[in-house]
């Protein structure tokens, strides 16, 4: 298999070379490339819980690129928007393809959002000198909740219109009138309308996703400054050899691409596999009374959010007061953000810490998932009991944190990272 | 890198591998660039449209619109007819040998029936809408004009079969779109199944 | 670390989980059992649903043309069979029913079915178009036990037969008494029997299931073709992976 270098060949690639020496002069094109991918050197022993960053990206781009297609057929009207939809799903030549690839795409972003938040959660990436990474992180999960809000009304179904309904009222809680206020300012209108549906668009499809694009190059940009953490929770940086390369990082090109590449191929096939064999997924991607459309006069049966809100609406209803329920909800991400400075032990990784520490992330991973299990089912007493008491639990988690991790008793953390080649 | 490291391998896998993303992108590109296709929608809107040719007048001419554009059904009478015949040293393409017509429209009349000449009301200059200038010596356009079109925006001049005159900016031949009798009475404009050539 | 591995499968495993638990509630439904590749079964449920349900209800996604090509009709088929006069095979399967007359009579607009069996899901179809029962108390004379006071008359009752409640009183745990819908009783023999009206009934199901998502059948079978490829691609890539991972000791 060796290539032959013909002088043609040669030709080529001597123009190639003439072509980035002249670009190099004026953009730093090399220079981004080997500082971001070539010569940027990630932590060796990377397990399965990192493939996910680079997965969100690549669900960015999906929802980007299928998105701006759905945009040219789909009409920001109340009168046309729920007929465009199908008319997107039966019409146009695949449009039902482009238009699951972003419904499922938006349920895909959130499980790779939610899992490389875990993961940070394990491994103590959050830590110092990494929180404004992790600020960066939680404000492009924050700009996510927006942007899957305000896209989950564009459909103009009935879960849309009921989902908008009771999320925009939150925002009445708030006393003294202002609550009021600002629901009609952001309604436009006394009702959810077509105003509301049209601003809704704007913000889904240009506000919020250049907020997205620009806070992502911003975690990025802040990763390659202070390095990728590992599942060590130690600093690589701290060995180098005598060239100045971390004596346990590798080159992310060739070695991580093509183990993300590999990661990709297992993503896409989960992903296909949803798209085309259940889209709607039992009514947890696409709900099932989101096929009709918006009826400002007849409440669905049973609302829920779609399922990636649905940790936050558990704890929003398990408060009988309606402002202190949207301030507990708000509180609970607030609790994500201030992470970095609630952790007070001395290790950053699961690995090394304590059996209180290890308890404490179970109970709070359990506690999420069934805030999450509770919030999709229709209010009862048992219910609003057992979301009260995974509420706690969450909390606690957040509140408990300075205490437990200085309690917790850690272990001898070692000099290189462990791998096992 | 070690020295046992089978570079041949590497070398083949990196291909393989590349060739088959590519391939995979190339194929995903394809709904997303056929997506851009008439909808079925838009061929719905731009479906075939029926004529009744029975009450058009000789002489006169119905516009009707297809596809967004302007169709011309002209019944043409005896002394029309007779004026193709006079004229084709002055035209461009006398004979239609260039594809602005279906090949059932190739002949001096353009048309199916030689009566009835069908012609999409679009200059092929740029694109405006010709007039009808149908009376011979009409004091417009002078004494020896037969009768035909004359496109008002650039001076294009056209005879009673959409054929060009020579020394106008229009470089072709009106033309002919798909068509086909249904029974006696009727044209269906857009469609031409079954039409011999 | 395995224990890491743990945590991650045991949220993973609890949302799959939850994901499959369905809300479940009211009278017990029959499962409708209709097959979306039965060509026969949709082009009856087509006729069915021309004649007896676009008198007041209209499919207005659905498109002639489309339907002949998935039913495997011929244009001339579907023009003779089930087009009304003077809509064209390209149209869409709209009704000429004033909306504000439809008001008037039923009380409530006919909603279009286009996307009712995906809304409803399929066994709630089949289950309401069987269950509507004698109730002289009602304007139109009959309730449906899946959709208590509807406003749609009984519009199979020539073919079903007429069909009365039975009662059971039941003694609850606190010692009150409940009087139950325990099931039908025939009242009127219908032209079809308990048997023909059930595969009419699932043939109507299977064709409103179809038009609620045309592309569903070949949705499939390009998904197999996909994850194929899908399959390749992966296999390559992780070889590549695992050739390049050779040199990290």
């Amino acid at each position: 298999m060796k290539s032959e270098r013909t002088p043609a060949f040669e030709r080529v690639t001597d123009r190639m070379q003439a072509l980035l020496v002249w670009i190099d002069a004026r953009f730093p094109l090399s220079k981004m490339w080997r500082e971001h991918i070539s010569e940027y050197y990630a932590p060796k022993n990377f397990n399965f819980w990192y493939y996910f960053g680079s997965l969100a990206m690549l669900v960015l781009v999906l929802q980007i690129v299928t998105g701006i297609f759905l945009t040219m057929s789909y009409k920001p009207s109340a009168a046309e928007a729920f007929a465009s939809v199908e008319y997107i799903m039966r019409d146009v030549n695949w449009g039902w393809l482009i238009r699951y690839m972003h419904s499922t795409g938006a349920s895909a972003f959130f499980i790779v959002v939610y899992l490389h938040m875990f993961r940070a959660v394990l491994y103590g990436s959050y830590k110092k000198p990494r929180e404004l990474l992790w600020l960066f992180g939680m404000l492009i999960y924050v700009a996510l909740m927006a942007e899957a809000f305000f896209g989950y009304l564009l459909p103009w179904g009935q879960m849309s219109y009921w989902g908008a309904q009771v999320i925009v009222s939150l925002f009445g809680a708030i006393p003294f009138g202002i609550g009021e206020a600002l629901v009609e300012w952001v309604r436009g209108d006394y009702f959810i309308s077509d105003i509301t549906l049209n601003r809704f668009f704007a913000l889904h499809v240009i506000a919020v996703p250049f907020a997205l694009v620009f806070l992502v190059i911003a975690h990025i940009l802040a990763l390659h400054e202070v390095g990728s953490n590992n599942p060590d929770g130690i600093e690589i940086k701290e060995h180098k050899d005598a060239d100045g390369i971390p004596l346990d990082g590798i080159p992310f090109h060739p070695y991580y691409t093509v183990k993300d590449i590999m990661g990709v191929a297992v993503f896409l096939a989960l992903f296909s596999a949803v798209v085309f064999f259940a889209p709607e997924m039992g009514g947890y991607f696409l709900e099932h009374a989101n096929f009709e459309p918006a009826n400002s006069l007849k409440t669905p049966e049973h609302i829920a959010p779609v399922w990636y809100f649905t940790p936050f609406y558990a704890i929003l209803r398990a408060v009988p007061d309606k402002l202190l329920g949207v301030l507990l909800m708000g509180a609970a991400i607030v609790m994500l953000f201030i992470l970095p400075w609630l952790d007070r032990s001395p290790v950053r990784s699961i690995r090394y810490r304590g059996w209180i520490f290890k308890l404490a992330v179970t109970l709070f991973a359990v506690s999420f998932v069934a805030l999450g299990y509770l919030g999709m089912q229709p209010v009862s007493v048992a219910y609003t009991l057992a979301a009260r008491f995974f509420s706690t639990i969450y909390f606690l988690f957040f509140l408990l944190m300075p205490f437990y991790t200085r309690w917790d008793r850690t272990k001898p953390v070692p000099d290189r990272v462990t791998f096992h080649g | 890198m070690s020295s046992d490291v089978d570079l041949g391998r590497r070398h083949f896998l990196t291909v393989a591998t590349t060739v088959t993303g590519t391939v995979g992108v190339v194929l995903a590109t394809v709904p997303f660039i056929s997506s851009w296709k008439p909808s079925a929608r838009a061929q719905a809107v731009g479906a075939p449209v029926e004529v009744d040719i029975s009450k058009i007048d000789p002489g006169s001419m119905v516009a009707i619109k297809w596809r967004g554009k302007a169709v011309w059904v002209l019944h043409r009478t005896p002394q029309m007819l007779a004026t193709l015949g006079k004229i084709e040293d002055q035209l461009r393409d006398p004979f239609s040998n260039e594809a602005q017509q279906p090949a059932y429209a190739a002949n001096q009349q353009r048309s199916i029936r030689a009566e009835f000449l069908v012609l999409l009301g679009v200059c092929t200059h740029l694109g405006c809408a010709p007039l009808e200038k149908f009376e011979p010596a009409d004091s417009e356009m002078g004494a020896g004009w037969l009768g035909g079109f004359f496109c008002p925006c650039h001076g294009s001049k056209f005879d009673l079969s959409g054929r060009v005159y020579k020394g106008v900016p229009a470089p072709t031949n009106l033309v002919v779109p798909p068509h086909r009798y249904v029974g006696d009475a009727t044209i269906l404009i857009g469609n031409d199944s079954g039409v011999a050539a | 670390m395995v224990k890491n591995r743990w945590v991650g499968a045991i949220a993973l495993g609890a949302l799959i989980l939850s994901s499959s638990s369905v809300a479940a509630g009211g009278p017990k439904m029959e499962a409708a059992n209709n097959v979306l590749g039965n060509v026969r079964s949709l082009q009856r449920g087509a006729r069915h649903f021309v004649n007896y349900c676009m008198g007041c209800h209209s499919a207005k996604y659905v498109r002639y043309n489309r339907l002949a090509d998935d039913l495997q009709l011929s244009e001339q088929q579907v023009t003779d069979n089930l087009m009304f006069v003077g809509t064209k095979l390209l149209d869409t399967m709209n009704i000429a029913m004033d909306p504000l007359d439809a008001g008037r009579w039923f009380g409530q607009v006919p909603p279009d079915l286009s996307l009712i069996a995906r809304a409803k899901g399929t066994d709630y179809v089949f289950n309401y178009l069987k269950g509507f029962y004698l109730d002289p108390e009602r304007r139109n004379g009959t309730d449906n036990l899946f959709l208590p006071g509807a406003s749609m008359p009984h519009v199979l009752w020539e073919l079903q037969g007429l069909q009365k409640p039975v009662y059971e009183a039941i003694i609850d745990v606190n010692g009150s008494v409940h009087k139950v819908m325990v099931g039908f009783e025939r009242v009127t023999e219908g032209l079809l029997n308990p048997e023909e009206f059930d595969q009419f009934v699932r043939d109507l199901t299977n064709f409103l299931e179809y038009i609620s998502e045309p592309v569903k059948l070949e949705r499939k079978k390009l998904g197999v073709r996909v994850l194929l490829f899908l399959l390749v691609f992966f296999l390559f890539s992780y070889l590549l992976k695992q050739e390049y991972w050779k040199d990290i000791k």
